[in-house]
């Protein structure tokens, strides 16, 4: 069907056979979310529910126009509305569309344990294989920006699929389709980089010292890239993490621990192979089956 | 079956030993690594072009129906969304555009003209010829009644201010310019729409 097909995964969950990168000429992916051109509209969110056939329970007012209040395994996306005062004591009204980053260095990914269960193709997209997935929830553990959540249907983790079918057959996402104000853009990564630079230098120009572009080294850059007017402060947009990073007890547990744990177990059983070679079976002798009896005896005397 | 000591254990330690070597990745050798994205759910569905029903922006809408108007298959919306090929919108949708879905599908959708008697209380559901034609009847009567053809200074105005229509918001140009031309052959000047016709 298309080109996100298995042979093109660059990293499979749990597996220690990822295929090799056969397609390295492929371009890589990104959507970029230009925060100071968001009026807050929650057509993206509108239009994620729409493409993807979801539909999540009318909730209640919770005193802001964050609406779902948190993200679900119905709610992919969100607008999360922040109150900020400046310096000036000028309240800024701080808009940002959460969802999937899809790093390049995927915590969900290095956390879960069910192989194949997320994948990572050619063009960056990261993307759950639900029928795959078991349920656990180290994703959840595993993500840097707390996205995935587990449905409590089916006991699956969702999230946002940067819409994989629509751009495997070439066509942009449908959050980004929608946006009224061009405030989501999707093409190659490395444009979507240079039109950030042109939005950065014009809000510049406009008094924000600070505007810069979110794509955190920390987890090798990523899919879903910000421009922000504080690029300094991401935490004042709902918490953004400033610094975000897979979860050391991630790293420590499939870094160091589990392979230390399978050579372990390797070791014992090639251990226990060589001294069966060598030193043979246990035998029981004579004189351990007469004293066996004896203790028996022993102990039937005493009551 | 029974078992001595020695042979239950000698099972559980077969039973360790073939999960190990799953877990050391023999597991996955030979399996096939199946086609994981979702299929792109409007490859042959029909695409039709319209105007969003709600303001008066009128942005250019996509609607997909399942099927390929062969006659044996009933259409039925699955996806709309924005049309990249209209000026005003340019593919892009506001949240409500984006949620047609819903309206077209919603129990609470009106359907058919609905008509309260005159001191009735409830609304009742009529067809089409009946309201249409009791339209008709009452502009014909109130205009008979109502027309001006000259003004107090004899000019001829030939105007119809007793009654008014208030038009759809989901105009195009064309329906706008038939809306005109219906209303102002009658005489009408009381009419308006979202879309400032």
């Amino acid at each position: 069907m298309s080109d996100l097909q298995s042979q093109d995964y660059v990293r499979r969950s749990a597996s220690t056979m990822t295929p090799p990168k056969a397609r390295s000429y492929e371009d890589q992916v990104a959507k970029l979310i230009d925060v100071s051109r968001c009026i807050g509209c929650k057509a993206c969110q509108s239009a994620c529910m729409e493409w993807n056939n979801l539909r999540q329970e009318v909730g209640h007012f919770e005193g802001s126009y964050q609406n779902p209040n948190d993200l679900s395994p119905d709610v992919w996306t969100l607008m999360r509305f922040a109150e900020y005062e400046n310096e000036h004591g000028n309240l800024e009204w701080l808009i940002r569309k959460d969802g999937c980053m899809h790093c390049e260095d995927p915590g969900c990914l290095k956390a879960c344990p069910s192989p194949g269960a997320i994948v990572q193709y050619a063009n960056g997209i990261v993307d759950f294989i639900s029928d795959k997935c078991i349920g656990c929830g180290y994703c959840v553990k595993g993500c840097p920006f707390d996205i995935p959540r587990i449905s409590k249907t089916d006991h699956k983790s969702y999230k946002c699929t940067l819409c994989s079918d629509r751009v495997s057959v070439g066509l942009e996402p449908a959050c980004v389709k929608a946006c009224p104000t061009g405030a989501i853009m999707f093409g190659a990564k490395s444009d979507m980089k240079d039109w950030a630079q042109e939005r950065i230098v014009d809000l510049k120009s406009r008094g924000f010292e600070n505007a810069g572009l979110y794509d955190p080294q920390a987890v090798g850059g990523t899919h879903v890239m910000y421009v922000l007017h504080h690029a300094d402060k991401p935490s004042l947009y709902s918490g953004l993490p400033d610094k975000p990073q897979i979860s050391p007890v991630v790293e420590a547990w499939k870094g160091i621990i589990k392979p230390l744990a399978v050579a372990g177990v390797v070791l014992a059983a090639l251990s226990g192979f060589f001294h069966w070679i060598t030193a043979g079976p246990n035998e029981v002798t004579e004189e351990d089956e007469a004293e066996g009896e004896r203790v028996l005896d022993e102990a039937e005397k005493t009551p | 079956m029974a078992l001595t000591r020695r042979e239950f254990i000698k099972f559980t330690g077969l039973g360790l030993a073939a999960s190990s070597l799953g877990m050391l990745g023999f597991g996955e050798s030979g399996v096939a690594q199946a086609a994981a994205v979702r299929p792109f759910k409007l490859a042959h569905a029909t695409e039709t072009r319209n105007t969003c029903t709600y303001c008066s922006v009128a942005c250019g809408i996509l609607i997909y129906s399942m099927g390929d108007r062969a006659k044996n298959a009933l259409s039925n919306i699955i996806h709309i969304e924005g049309d990249p090929d209209h000026p005003v919108n340019r593919g892009t949708l506001c949240p409500k555009g984006s949620a047609l879905l819903d309206i077209v599908h919603a129990p609470t959708r009106l359907k058919a003209p609905r008509y309260r008697k005159p001191g009735g209380t409830e609304f009742e559901e009529v067809s089409w010829d009946f309201a249409l034609d009791r339209i008709a009847r009452l502009m014909k009567d109130d205009r008979d009644k109502n027309f001006i053809a000259k003004n107090a200074d004899g000019t001829t105005v030939n105007r119809w201010i007793s009654t008014g229509m208030l038009a759809a918001s989901a105009s195009s140009s064309e329906t706008s310019f038939l809306t005109w031309k219906v209303m102002r052959s009658l005489g009408a000047v009381v009419f308006d729409n979202q879309a400032r016709v």
